[in-house]
Parts: C-alpha cells; sequence; structure tokens
C-alpha cells in the first residue's frame, strides 16, 4: 500500500491527527522491532505497537507473528488498548487456535468485571472467536451475562446467542440458550427484546420448522409495546420479525395494523419500508369492503411517496420496492405519477427504476404527460436511458390502445433524429405495435426501410426482417431488402438468421414465381451449410413443408398470429407474492426469491401472503413459510419432465424474443406429432422418399379440426392407454344438449317464431331449429346467414325447408355447421348473430351457442404433452372457478364430461382431493387445459382453466358447469 | 445481516475493514474494488452481486464504503446505516476524508466494534456514544456514571445523556423549504410542491419534555370544532410573512426524528419528545397544496427567421413588500447554434454562458411586489439540422426569509420538571427560509 508517508511524528498519546503516521509503509525488520515494542514496559510504548500492528492487518499483512505479543497486551485496564487487542484476537484466533487459548482466562475474568462495559466487551469478542476451544468456555460467562443485571450486558449477550449458534448449533440447544432468549423477549428494557428478536429470527431461519419464534397473541402484543421504545434499528428487527406472524383472523389482523402504521411517519427509510411490509402482508387478511381497508390504503401512498425524497441510494431500493407494490396494488399509487418523473440530476439508476414505475402507472387518464416525459427522455445522453425511454413509449402504445397512434407518431420523429441506437430501438418496439395493432400502421413502413443499413444490433436487425417479411405484399422491393441481408448470411446472429429463414418463406408463399431462387438459396443456407441445429432443423421443416404441401405450408407459415399481451414483464404472480413478503431486503431490490442468491439453507424458505380469512374463522398458521399440500399450480411441474420444448421452439417462428407468448393456436395442436414428425421428415430428405412421408406433411399443415387420426393413433396408444383412466366406460352417455329457448319472438318477426339449441353429433355441429308459424299467410323462401363470428360458424348447407309454412304449423329443421367461415372475435366469445329470410322479411337475432359444440372428438392429449403445455402456458393465463351443488363423485364426473369431448388425461387423489386433469380441444384448435378438482362431500367443485387464448375459459367453465349440472 | 464493512480510498485502497461474519473473506475486499471501483463503466447501481456476494456502497466526496453480506438482509437498513456511520464519523472528526480515516482509525474501529455488533447495528445516536467513546481514552468511571452509560445507551432515550447542564437555555428552529415548480408557458402550474425540514438546536438543561405546535390543517380543525381554545395560541411563535392570511395548511405526508413519540403522533396529532442535544432534524414534510410561488416567470420568446430569436422574459415577485429574496439566478437556455447574444436587463446583471448554453441573469436582492425584465436577442448560426430546437424551461433559482408552504411555527413548549426553569425561561428563535428547488417555466 502506497500511502502518503506521514510524518513519524512522536506526539503524545491522544493528542489528535496521530494515528495515519501507522499506515506507514513498512520497513524491514519492522515485525522484529514491533515484537521488542510489544514487550515493552511502557504502557505507551505498547499501545503505540498495537496499533501499528492493527493498522497493518488492515491493510492485508500477515502480522500473525505477533500473536503471543499482542496476546500479552490483553491484561490491562485501558479499555482502549483492550479494545485493540480483542480486534486483532477476532482476526488471528482462527489460524491460531492453540494460542488463542492463552486469552480465554482474561476473558472469564473480564466477564465478572465490575464495570459492564467490560463485561459486555468481553462476551462480545468471545462469540466473535470462532475456536472450538475458546467456545466451550464461552458458555458460563454467557448464561450469567443473559441474566446480568446490566441491560448492555444482556443486550450484548443475546447477539452472542446467535454467534454462538452460528459456530456450533447443537451446543446453543444442549445449553438450553434458546429457552433464556426466549425469555428476553419479555425484557424489561425494549432494545434488549429487539436485539433477542434479531437472533432468535436469524436462528429460527436456519430451523424452518423448529417453531422457535412462538409468536401468538400475548408476544405479539409484548414486541408491539417494544416497538414503540427501542431504537430505529430495534425497530427493524421487531417489525421484521412481525411480518412472519401469521394473525389468526381480520380483527386481530386490522389491530396489529392499527399499531404499526404510526411508523410509517419515521425518519429512517428501513422502518418505513419494514412497516410496509406488515401492512401489505396483513392487508391480504382485511375484507376489501371494510372502511379501514380503504383507509389504510390511502395512508400507504404518502410515506412511500416521501421515500423519493432520500438518498439516492435509499430511493433506489425504495423504487425497486415500489415496482412490487404497484404490481400487487396499483390502486395505492395510481394517482401518484407525477412523483416519478425523472430528474435530471437524479442518478441512472434511479432514472430507469422511475421509468420502469411510469410505464407501469399509465393509463388512458394520464398517457399525455407521461408521453410527453418520455419524448423528453429520448432526448438525453445516456444510451441506456434513451433506449428505454424509446421502448417505454412502445410499451405505452401497446398499454394504452387510445395513444397508440401518437406513440407512433413521436417514435417516427425519434426515427427523424437519425441517432443510431434510438432508431434501433424504435423499429424493436415498433414491430411489437404491429403485433398488437395489426394493418394499422403500415404506412410507416416506407420508412423504416429507409433506415435498414443503419441498424446492427441483432435485435433491430431481426424485426426489420420480420417486418419486411410480414408485410412483403406491401413493400415493392421486399425481395431485394431480404437478400442484401442473406449476403452476410453466416455473420448474423442465429436470432436473425432465423428470422430471415422465415421472412423469406413469407415472400415465397405470398409472392411465388419471383422469389424461387431466393427460397432456395436461404434453404440451402440454413440446412447445408449452417452447423446451428435450430436453424437447420426450421429449414428442413419448411422445406419439407414447401414441397409437399404448399397449401398447407401457407396456413402454418402465414396463420394468423395471435395479439400480444400488454404486460409481458409483469413478475410472475407466486414470485411477486413471495416479493411482496420480502419488502425491503435485498430480495426485493433483486426481484428474486433468496434462494437464487443465498448459499445454504438459510433464508430460502419460500414466504407466502396470508389468505383471507372470515372473521373468527382460524387457518393453519403459515408463518413457517413451508405449506403442506400446495396448489395445483404447484404441485403440477414437480410431476412434468422436461420434454418436448423442441417442436415448442420450432414453431414459435414469429414470435420476437421479447414479447413471446407462446406459439400460435393454429399450430399448438401439432405438438403431440412433434416427435415422429421430424423423424419422418429427416427420414425422407435422407432417402428422398416423398411420396411415403406425403400424408404426414398433409397432417402437419392440415385444419387441425381435421387431423388424421392416424396421426393421433400411435400416439395416444402406447403411453395414453396407461392414463386412460374413466376412458372408454362413460361412452354410452350422451353429449349435452342445452334445450331450446326461444331466439326470435313472434312479436320481433311478423310472426316467425324460432326456436333452438345446438348439437354436436358424430362429430358434426348442428343447429336444430324450430319454426313455427304464427302468423296468417304462409312463410316460404327460407333462407340462413351467420354474421362473421369468433369460430368461423357457417352453415355448411342451405336451411332445409321444403314445404312452406302454413299458419299455426311448426316444423323442426337440423342445420349442419361447418368451422371454416369468417372470423371475428365476438362479445361474448360464443355470440351468432344469425339472420334468418323468408319471403316476408329478413330477421335478425342472436343467440349463443354452448362453447362445448366445438370441442372435437380428438381433444385428448397426451399425458407428456399435456405436462408440458400446462407449465407452458403461463400462469396468468389460469383462471379458477367454483361449481357449486354437484353431487357427482369423480368418475361419475368424468364420464360425463368425455361424453361432450372433454377427456381426462389423468387422476391424483391427495388428501381425499381428486383432482381430473382434462384436455380439450377447440375446433380452431386451441387448447384448453383444466383441473378439477372434487372433494368427498363437498358438493363444490373447484376448476381451474388454462388456456393460451384465456378468454375462452369463462365460457369453457360455464359449459363444463352445464355439463356436470345436466 | 451486514457480514463486514470496508472503507477504500479514491484509488481503491483499503482503509478500513472489518468483518463480522464467517462467510465473508478477505477476497471480498479485494471483489468489491475490481468490480466496482476500478470498473470500467460507471456504476450502475449501489448494490452490486458478486460471486453470491452483496456490496452496498455509498460514496463520500472520494470515500468509498461498502457493506458486504451474503444473505438476505434488509437493504434499506443497511443504506441507513451507512448513512448513520457517516453522520457519526463527521459528529467525530469533521469531513470524511482519507487524511481523517487514517488519522482515527482506532477510534473508527470502536465505534464499529459499538454500533455494529455481528452485522446487527445497534445504538448509533453520537449524544450517547460520546459519552463512552472518546478520541482520548476511557477516563476511568465511577461505578454510578458506568451505569448511567448503559442505561442511557439502551434506554428508551438513547439520543441524550443525563446532566446536560446551559446556564443559559436556549433553542432555535429553523424552517427550511425548497419550492418546486414546473409552470406552462400560458401560466399554468403543471406541478408545485414543496419539501420542508424543520431543523431544531437545543441547548437545554436536563431532559427537557417538548412540544412542537405547528398550523397543520387537522390541528385547527380538530381545535375548531371542539371550541376549546389551546394554551397553544397564546404563545405564538409565529411572524413568518410571505402568503398573508392563510390559517393552516394541508400536509400531505411528514416524517420525524426518532425522538418524536410517533404513537402519540398518530393518535392526537401533537408533536411531542425530548430533542437530542445540539442539532437534529426534527421533522420533514410535504406539501402540494396552496402553495405561494415566491416568483411568476413570463417568458415569451419570438423566432425572427432562421437565424434569430428574441426572448423577453418578466420576472414578477409575489409575497410581501417588506420582505426581501435574495440570490435570484434566471436562467435562459440558447439553442446549441447560438453565435451571439445582446442582452438589455432593467436590474442585475446579465450574461450569456455559452458554456452552459444559457443567458444567466443574477440579481442580488427583489423586493415583494416588483417586477423586472430582460431582453435579448440570439443570432443563430445557419444549420442544416432539421429538428427543431427543443426549448428547453427556464429555470430559476432564489432565497426568500418565508415558507412557501404557509407553515408557521404556533409553539415549542419546554417542561422540566426535575429543574427549575420553565418554559418562558427558555430563549427560542425561529427562522424561516424558502429556497428554489427545481423551479422551472417553460417557454
Amino acid at each position: 500500500m502506497e500511502w502518503a508517508n506521514q510524518l513519524c511524528e512522536n506526539r503524545q498519546f491522544g493528542s489528535k491527527m496521530t494515528d495515519s503516521k501507522y499506515f506507514t509503509t513498512t520497513k524491514k525488520g519492522e515485525i522484529f522491532e514491533l515484537k521488542a515494542e510489544l514487550n515493552s514496559d511502557k504502557k505507551e510504548k505498547k499501545k503505540e505497537a498495537v496499533k501499528k500492528v492493527i493498522a497493518s492487518m488492515t491493510v492485508g499483512k500477515d502480522v500473525s507473528a505477533l500473536f503471543p505479543d499482542v496476546v500479552n497486551c490483553m491484561q490491562t485496564d485501558n479499555l482502549e488498548l483492550k479494545k485493540l487487542v480483542y480486534l486483532y484476537l477476532m482476526n488471528y484466533a482462527k489460524s491460531q487456535p492453540d494460542m488463542a487459548i492463552m486469552a480465554v482466562n482474561t476473558f472469564v475474568k473480564d466477564c465478572e468485571d465490575p464495570n459492564p462495559l467490560i463485561r459486555a466487551l468481553a462476551v462480545r469478542t468471545m462469540g466473535c472467536i470462532r475456536v472450538d476451544k475458546i467456545t466451550e468456555y464461552l458458555c458460563e460467562p454467557l448464561r450469567k451475562c443473559l441474566k446480568d443485571e446490566d441491560p448492555y450486558v444482556r443486550k450484548t449477550a443475546a447477539v452472542c446467542v446467535a454467534k454462538l449458534h452460528d459456530i456450533n448449533a447443537q451446543l446453543v440447544e444442549d445449553q438450553g440458550f434458546l429457552d433464556t432468549l426466549k425469555d428476553l423477549i419479555s425484557d424489561s428494557n425494549p432494545m434488549v427484546v429487539a436485539n433477542a428478536v434479531a437472533a432468535l429470527s436469524e436462528i429460527a431461519e436456519s430451523h424452518p420448522n423448529s417453531n422457535l419464534l412462538d409468536l401468538n397473541p400475548q408476544s405479539i402484543n409484548k414486541l408491539l409495546t417494544a416497538l414503540n421504545e427501542c431504537t430505529e434499528w430495534g425497530q427493524i428487527f421487531i417489525l421484521d420479525c412481525l411480518a412472519n406472524y401469521a394473525p389468526r383472523d381480520d380483527r386481530e389482523s386490522q389491530s396489529i395494523c392499527e399499531r404499526v402504521t404510526p411508523r410509517l411517519s419515521h425518519a429512517n427509510s428501513a422502518v418505513v419500508l419494514s412497516a410496509v411490509k406488515v401492512l401489505m402482508k396483513f392487508m391480504e387478511m382485511l375484507p376489501k369492503d371494510l372502511d379501514y381497508y380503504g383507509t389504510l390504503l390511502k395512508k400507504l401512498a404518502p410515506p412511500l411517496v416521501t421515500l423519493l425524497s432520500a438518498e439516492p441510494e435509499l430511493q433506489y431500493v425504495a423504487l425497486r420496492n415500489i415496482n412490487l407494490i404497484v404490481q400487487k396494488r396499483p390502486e395505492i399509487l395510481k394517482h401518484e405519477m407525477k412523483v416519478f418523473f425523472v430528474k435530471y440530476n437524479d442518478p441512472i439508476y434511479v432514472k430507469l427504476e422511475k421509468l420502469d414505475i411510469m410505464i407501469r402507472l399509465a393509463s388512458q387518464a394520464n398517457i399525455a404527460q407521461v408521453l410527453a416525459e418520455l419524448k423528453e427522455y429520448a432526448t438525453e445522453v445516456d444510451v441506456d436511458f434513451v433506449r428505454k425511454a424509446v421502448r417505454a413509449i412502445g410499451r405505452c402504445a401497446i398499454k394504452v390502445e387510445q395513444s397508440a397512434e401518437r406513440c407512433v407518431s413521436t417514435l417516427l420523429d425519434l426515427i427523424q433524429t437519425k441517432v443510431n441506437y434510438v432508431v434501433q430501438e424504435a423499429i424493436v418496439v415498433i414491430k411489437d405495435i404491429f403485433r398488437k395493432y395489426p394493418n394499422k400502421y403500415e404506412s410507416v413502413i416506407a420508412t423504416l426501410c429507409e433506415n435498414l443499413d443503419s441498424l446492427d444490433e441483432p435485435e433491430a436487425r431481426a424485426a426489420m426482417i420480420w417486418i419486411v417479411g410480414e408485410y412483403a405484399e406491401r413493400i415493392d422491393n421486399a425481395d431485394e431488402l431480404l437478400e442484401s441481408f442473406l449476403e452476410g448470411f453466416h455473420d448474423e446472429s442465429t436470432q436473425v438468421q432465423l428470422q430471415l429463414l422465415t421472412a423469406i418463406v413469407k415472400l415465397f408463399l405470398k409472392k411465388p414465381t419471383e422469389t424461387q431462387e431466393l427460397v432456395q438459396q436461404v434453404l440451402s443456407l440454413a440446412t447445408q451449410d449452417s452447423d446451428n441445429p435450430d436453424l437447420r432443423d426450421r429449414g428442413y421443416i419448411y422445406w419439407r413443408l414447401l414441397s409437399t404441401d404448399p397449401v398447407a405450408a401457407k396456413e402454418v407459415v402465414l396463420a394468423e398470429k395471435p395479439l400480444i399481451s400488454e404486460e409481458t414483464d409483469l413478475i410472475e404472480p407466486t414470485l411477486l407474492e413471495e416479493l411482496i413478503c420480502h419488502i425491503g431486503t435485498l430480495a426485493s431490490v433483486y426481484h428474486k426469491p433468496p434462494s437464487a442468491f443465498v448459499e445454504g439453507s438459510r433464508g430460502v424458505m419460500h414466504k407466502r401472503l396470508p389468505a383471507r380469512t372470515g372473521s373468527g374463522e382460524s387457518t393453519e398458521s403459515p408463518d413457517v413459510g413451508t405449506i403442506a399440500g400446495g396448489s395445483g399450480t404447484e404441485t403440477a411441474p414437480s410431476i412434468i419432465p422436461s420434454q418436448g420444448d423442441l417442436l415448442g421452439d420450432l414453431l414459435n417462428l414469429d414470435l420476437a424474443p421479447p414479447t413471446t407468448t407462446g406459439p400460435p393456436p393454429p399450430t399448438s395442436g401439432m405438438q403431440m406429432g412433434g416427435m415422429d414428425l421430424l423423424g419422418g421428415g429427416l427420414d425422407s430428405l435422407l432417402g428422398g422418399d416423398i411420396g411415403g412421408s406425403a400424408a404426414m406433411g398433409a397432417g402437419f399443415g392440415a385444419v387441425p379440426a381435421v387431423m388424421p387420426a392416424s396421426l393421433n393413433a400411435p400416439m395416444g396408444g402406447g403411453l395414453g392407454d396407461l392414463f386412460d383412466l374413466g376412458g372408454g366406460v362413460g361412452m354410452p352417455l350422451g353429449a349435452y344438449i342445452p334445450p331450446k329457448t326461444v331466439w326470435l319472438p313472434a312479436m320481433k318477426a311478423k310472426g316467425l317464431e324460432i326456436s333452438g339449441t345446438f348439437a354436436r353429433r358424430a362429430g358434426v355441429i348442428q343447429m336444430e331449429l324450430t319454426l313455427t308459424n304464427k302468423a296468417m299467410s304462409v312463410m316460404t323462401d327460407f333462407a340462413i346467414q351467420f354474421n362473421r363470428n369468433s369460430f368461423g360458424l357457417a352453415p355448411a348447407g342451405p336451411l332445409q325447408v321444403l314445404s312452406p309454412l302454413s299458419p299455426n304449423q311448426t316444423i323442426e329443421v337440423s342445420l349442419p355447421l361447418s368451422t371454416v367461415g369468417p372470423v371475428m372475435k365476438m362479445e361474448p366469445l360464443n355470440n351468432l348473430q344469425v339472420a334468418v329470410k323468408n319471403n316476408i322479411d329478413v330477421f335478425y337475432f342472436s343467440c349463443q351457442y354452448p362453447i362445448s359444440m366445438l370441442f372435437v372428438e380428438d381433444g385428448k392429449m397426451e399425458r407428456q404433452v399435456f405436462l408440458a403445455t400446462w407449465k407452458d402456458i403461463p400462469n396468468e393465463n389460469e383462471s379458477q372457478f367454483q361449481i357449486k351443488d354437484c353431487h357427482l363423485n369423480s368418475d361419475a364426473a368424468s364420464n360425463k364430461l368425455q361424453a361432450s369431448n372433454i377427456f381426462t388425461i389423468a387422476k391424483r387423489t391427495v388428501e381425499g382431493q381428486d383432482m381430473l386433469y382434462m384436455s380439450i380441444k377447440l375446433s380452431n384448435g386451441i387448447w384448453v387445459l383444466a383441473e378439477l378438482r372434487v372433494q368427498t362431500g363437498n358438493p363444490n367443485y373447484t376448476i381451474s382453466v388454462k388456456c393460451r387464448a384465456p378468454e375462452v375459459s369463462q365460457c369453457v367453465f360455464q359449459c363444463c358447469e352445464a355439463v356436470l349440472k345436466n | 445481516m451486514i457480514g463486514g464493512l470496508f472503507i477504500y480510498n479514491h484509488k481503491g485502497e483499503v482503509l478500513i475493514s472489518r468483518v463480522y461474519r464467517d462467510d465473508i473473506g478477505r477476497n471480498a475486499v479485494d471483489a468489491f474494488r475490481v468490480n466496482v471501483i476500478h470498473a470500467r463503466q460507471q456504476v450502475r447501481s449501489p448494490v452490486t452481486n458478486i460471486a453470491r456476494t452483496s456490496f452496498f456502497h455509498v460514496k463520500r466526496s472520494n470515500i468509498w464504503l461498502a457493506a458486504v453480506t451474503k444473505q438476505n438482509v434488509n437493504a434499506a437498513m443497511v443504506f441507513e446505516f451507512l448513512y448513520k456511520m457517516c453522520d457519526v464519523m463527521t459528529a467525530y472528526f469533521g469531513k470524511i476524508s482519507e487524511e481523517n480515516i487514517k488519522n482515527n482509525f482506532v477510534l473508527i474501529y470502536e465505534l464499529l466494534d459499538e454500533i455494529l455488533d455481528f452485522g446487527y447495528p445497534q445504538n448509533s445516536e453520537t449524544g450517547a456514544l460520546k459519552t463512552f467513546i472518546t478520541q482520548t481514552g476511557i477516563k476511568s468511571q465511577s461505578k454510578e456514571e458506568q451505569s448511567q452509560i448503559t442505561s442511557q445507551v439502551t434506554g428508551q432515550i438513547g439520543w441524550r445523556r443525563e446532566g446536560i447542564k446551559y446556564r443559559r437555555n436556549e433553542l432555535f428552529l429553523d424552517v427550511l423549504e425548497s419550492v418546486n415548480l414546473l409552470m406552462s408557458p400560458q401560466g399554468q402550474v403543471l406541478s408545485a410542491h414543496v419539501s420542508g425540514r424543520v431543523v431544531m438546536k437545543s441547548y437545554l438543561s436536563g431532559m427537557p419534555e417538548c412540544k412542537f405546535g405547528m398550523n397543520d390543517k387537522i390541528v385547527i380543525d380538530k381545535q375548531g370544532k371542539g371550541g376549546a381554545t389551546d394554551e397553544a395560541g397564546k404563545s405564538d411563535l409565529g411572524g413568518s410573512g410571505g402568503g398573508g392570511g392563510k390559517q393552516s395548511i394541508a400536509i400531505d405526508d411528514c416524517t420525524f426524528h426518532q425522538c418524536v413519540r410517533l404513537s402519540k403522533f398518530d393518535a392526537e396529532r401533537s408533536i411531542s419528545f425530548i430533542p437530542p442535544d445540539g442539532e437534529c432534524e426534527l421533522m420533514r414534510y410535504r406539501t402540494t397544496k396552496d402553495i405561494i410561488l415566491p416568483f411568476r416567470v413570463i417568458p415569451l420568446v419570438r423566432e425572427v427567421g432562421r437565424t434569430k430569436l428574441e426572448v423577453k422574459v418578466v420576472i414578477k415577485s409575489n409575497f410581501k413588500p417588506s420582505l426581501l429574496a435574495q440570490k435570484i439566478e434566471v436562467r435562459i437556455p440558447t439553442p446549441l447554434n447560438t453565435s451571439g447574444v445582446q442582452v438589455i436587463c432593467m436590474k442585475g446583471k446579465a450574461k450569456y454562458k455559452a458554456s452552459e448554453n444559457a443567458i444567466v441573469w443574477k440579481i442580488k436582492r427583489m423586493a415583494g411586489m416588483k417586477e423586472s425584465q430582460i431582453s435579448a436577442e440570439i443570432e443563430l448560426l445557419p444549420t442544416n439540422d432539421k429538428k427543431k430546437w427543443a426549448r428547453p424551461p427556464i429555470s430559476m433559482n432564489f432565497e426568500v426569509p418565508f415558507a412557501p408552504s404557509g407553515l408557521k411555527v404556533r409553539y415549542l413548549k419546554v417542561f422540566e420538571p426535575k429543574l427549575n426553569y420553565s418554559d418562558h425561561d427558555v430563549i427560542k428563535w425561529v427562522r424561516y427560509i424558502g429556497r428554489s428547488g427545481i423551479y422551472e417555466t417553460r417557454c
């Protein structure tokens, strides 16, 4: 260490400005000199020498050779010298265990000293010496100190128990220190209580099930009392401990909240954040209609805003936590957008975090302000910040539909600045905007194309290529543009290569005549000249598709893509819950559970928010964190083997990384055939036997509704049968057909009354109509037409009303339907608008069909695929419903459902609860997975529905309910 | 909890290293130096995770303080502790500099031993610490003294020692506010808030029980309803000035020094405490309603052709004519392609500062209800840059002798039952200072 050489003035000890001389550079023989000084008779000289030793120790020099000489200085009345020697001991005792024993006597003696400061110092230091032999001697003095008359000694001894536990846990238990520590929670001195709580909390962390912190209303009351009296740090220990308590009911929860809220006005931000943690957690138990609940919500906002005027480092911690709080309870800060506006001199880490929260809080009400701010930020100097600001503009567009147009024009303005990274970032987000609002903003493509040459980052290049491929038909020189990328194909990153491959295939399908050469070039580049298996496989698949069935290829490659969701970066709910329990801690700063960054067993148990309970109703105390018999989502992943992700990836063609939402629905049905297809494809490529795999190729591209049985059979055969629990038994049961209802009353249709229902018979959907003529004249020339609807339902033939309908006559007609008609999303989803014409007029009505009509017969998913898919679908897509008053056992239910093409794939029984895992496939290829929980003796079932298109969940539930209750 | 605490100089050389936990090795010292202090990129976060070890750091001038841990510690607490550590060091030896740290390293080790035990922060109030950690070694204390120290360090009033005596009991209250504004060119307030602090310096004997009162709307309304005239109204310390007849103010949020009894505030909204000896920040608060904006800026920017801008800015002071604002500075941004500026102002001095791309107009003093004006002609170099000049806002700095939030100290009462001095014997001083925070008007 080259510290400035200070003048080695030999001033009197104790005067100011002398200590730095100890940091002077080492001379040769220094150790020897020090040894002599340490053994000097003069007290002052001794002390000087010890100081020099400590200085050397600090800078990392090895002064362990002086151990005996330093320890000799220990027996002194001078407290300062004693402290220095202790400091030395703590550092070197471990490396010199035998000699450390020499110190024991002094420690033991010091623990009896009349001066409480010395007693405390001795017990504090002894705990820091991690030498077994010393530890043995520590027990007796520690026991005495835990019961010392002086609170200063007791509070030090309390922490010492935690130290000792860290060295030798068994010893602490055997010696009964834990009980003594528990007693200290009732100590009269608040600081002793706080330290005992801290020590117990730490020990409890390494014994998750020990119930050490036996928290009950009495001890909680003591803690709450101590909370008002102890130091700011003690308040933090107590609040953090309180957060682990599970109140018995909402009343207790409220009374704790009431006593914790005053802490929100503390000047120490850590006290405030820990109080917020307790409140956020206990609020979970309060009924939402309670007045107090609203009051509490209102009380939380001001202190959170105040945290933003703290020092920047604390602001950062606060913002990371606010990010969590805003996701969990957006209502708290929804009116506080302005405080998150970035200030010019905020440090960069504060700026970036504020930006994140701004987007989370963006809504239609404040979007104009937010956009104006974001535009300002995009002109700042810090590259990361500018990029994030640009990206934020795109996220606003996706989140708040009304702002999309303004966002796009803002982005175009930014592209005009020609600042390289701004342009690239803007293009990446514009691609997402296209995905969200197809066919709306394509007029800007020309501007984007102008900037093609300046793109040098893979993500931006990939985004641009996607845009060109997707809108190839509107870009005159799309082929030239893509060709220009092809030149350096092998220098591109995988992301760009994959995107380019797909884009050129799209282009080919759209403009086959001019681009044959190009597509051949890219396919050979991808399959023959590339070492990347992903790229090669995708290349082969396209090749096979194109060579066997171009029509099918078109349907696969140009399939309509699912819309991207608004919030792609939300924290997964179970993790969010856990992080809320860790507010204020590192976990909440990293947004990772403690297990992700803490080694060993400490602190890795998962915390959860308490469940909402009714008054007086008591729940299992989840304060230890380990919860028996978790929910379906928790247990499911553990039995899912990690398989079949390959195809998922392959089919994930057009979904750019940041906004991945899963494969598009028309292709998702293909997963079951995945392995085979690949095998077959490769075989045929090798053997050149195109004819042999033609059928398979067709199956791949065909509309899923007509998935060939041959494909299904081998897969469902072997493995599937094993789990084929309820299958086959209940076959005789008919599918559920709702009773007929009047769709068009005679009053509204000049005498024509139509009632009807829907049925699925032998795989054909039928609309069953009853037409009654309540008018005075004969009706003829019946015809029917459907408006575009969610699932493309359309009459498969004309309405067969052969004879004229005379007054008061009724006829029954059955109209077969197909699902290949034009598609338009309806509200509600299963709404169908129908026009019926006769010789008198055209009449319009709308009806709702049970979605079970659309459940196809081959909707039984293979078990493995089921598990993988369940895991693959994000948890946000899961919805849970209750089916009340249903008195079937699980097998009967399973049979009943099966008759309506709701297939039970597996059944598990956990603690008297039957869980049925079911799959459903809709006529448009969307898979719906469901978990039905049936408890014996409980007429209420719980059904969880998971689907890539969560909109259908509600309909599916209604349908299941109808089927089961029928 | 905190596993270790290191202090480095700007070169990354370690000045102080204290390890509390066995899981932190000596290599942690180097890891921080290499990955943070010597990192090529500017630090992007005050929390850094290196090989499953988390480092929290704060910087004071060119000294780095780093706390290390391998556990899921309370991050807010660690930073609060580091700030407190800085406060304690400053209270002991002044500015935190390499020199001072080296000169006091024994003292720092002694402090670290006392205020952090096994990584758990302990009493860190300088008032209490100074009773038994001194730079001159420990005097031999009598038994009573010793137990007095320990009971104070662990007691409910850890921030104040017993037996303080002053011949003259005196206290000073400073209400320091920073007023922030963003105004549209048309004079519409886009956002405005005041963040204020009440700093108390007290020289009082014994253990004085204090009660602080201000014109908090909630308290005033409550009293109004009750019809009871609190004794408080009589001993008005007021005399602020500024805003005129405002009776009470709505406080958005406030936080208090740990000496204030929070549960009492929560229940009755009364602020009672036993203050630490000397200076402390009693309270911080924020207000957003009915703020007195001391100055109004009226900008007028006119583009004359492509190479010339005409700027006229009027400032109006909006407070009692008897009061004087000081250190007034108006900063008018100019485009990047400015080639020359001509300025005429009625009052003060104005200068074009090319390096800052702004015209800076300074006025030493200005009374209330006055106005002053500056006009400037800005010559521009012709550019082919299509992008329009973004027109950054005009910002202002000033200092006024009143509280823009309208806060008034109503009373500060002192009771010391054991000693024979009463509230009337205490000499009290109140001062109000309002400063500009970010005070901007768009143009």
